[in-house]
């Protein structure tokens, strides 16, 4: 298996706290997103649609939340192959409003736990706004 | 409308094995923000230790759920998707996703159940190699809002 993690599992503590992190979301990541994923459900372009259905407004897909939360994990352990398990709850929605503002997706985490072969077990903790957007979020990396 | 609790335990085969490529790879990582080399540029993933580009983790999500699109959209499982949000993923790997790869899905209707007026479906997909590597599992648990009304 690659070692390419930057982050060493002999420099890790449990409890240690993973700065946040915000990613912004606009209408156009969306988009971008639904063609690169394959997921056109108009709930994630149309407003027009998204309300009728009952929603606020367009929301974000989960699954690019989900998406942010890996980047955070990636961009923390240097390395996108170091996730080795992933897991996540759509805890509330990410309303994403047609404006300049758009919706931001705030992101920390923890070591939760060390385990062994240099893995360790990170929570996060994923909010928009005041509403958590994720919960159950653990991953499991590998560190080198 | 409740979902049809027959179809629980019913497995579905990928038609044809999906072709991983570094095309789809870099664009999957750009539309996530992914910006590691690994994921972009082959040279840096060799450097790394890696066979070609690496996928950025939730990227199964691309071919899991088009594998058991029939399924889901099988009059007689009663699920309206105009009232579909997703619940619940999780990936579960053996290896990292790799450009060139060929992988073939199984998935399984894992469970059906209400919880207050919604209705929640879990599907496990298998995702191997064509010569028979284990690569990940994905878990999908969608939600059906009204369904259970």
């Amino acid at each position: 298996m690659t070692m390419a993690a930057t982050v060493k599992y002999d420099e890790v503590e449990a409890g240690q706290e993973i700065p946040a992190v915000e990613y912004p979301v606009h209408r156009v990541d969306l988009v971008r997103y639904a063609g690169a994923s394959g997921d056109f459900n108009p709930i994630h372009w149309n407003e027009r649609y998204a309300k009728a259905v009952g929603l606020p407004d367009v929301i974000a897909h989960g699954m690019y939340t989900m998406a942010q939360g890996g980047r955070f994990v990636t961009e923390w352990a240097g390395d996108p192959s170091a996730v080795v398990d992933f897991g996540v709850r759509f805890s509330s929605m990410v309303v994403v409003p047609d404006d300049d503002a758009g919706a931001t997706i705030r992101i920390s985490g923890v070591v939760e736990e060390k385990l062994e072969d240099k893995r360790v077990v990170v929570v996060l903790t994923a909010k928009s706004g005041d509403a958590r957007v994720l919960s159950k979020a653990r991953a499991v990396v590998q560190l080198s | 409308m409740a979902l049809n609790r027959d179809f629980v335990g019913r497995t579905y085969e990928s038609s044809a094995p999906y072709e991983v490529s570094r095309v789809k790879i870099r664009e999957f990582a750009a539309a996530i923000g992914e910006r590691n080399p690994v994921c972009h540029d082959r040279d840096a993933a060799v450097a790394a230790g890696h066979p070609d580009l690496v996928a950025p983790p939730t990227f199964p999500i691309v071919f899991s759920l088009s594998s058991t699109g029939g399924a889901l959209a099988d009059p007689g499982l009663g699920l309206d998707f105009s009232m579909v949000v997703h619940g619940e993923q999780r990936f579960e790997y053996d290896r990292p996703i790799y450009a060139g790869d060929e992988l073939v899905c199984t998935s399984t209707i894992t469970e059906i159940r209400s919880v207050g007026r919604n209705e929640f479906l879990t599907l496990r997909s298998d995702v191997s190699t064509t010569s028979g590597e284990s690569v990940c599992r994905t878990y999908n648990t969608i939600v059906e809002r009204g369904g259970a009304a």
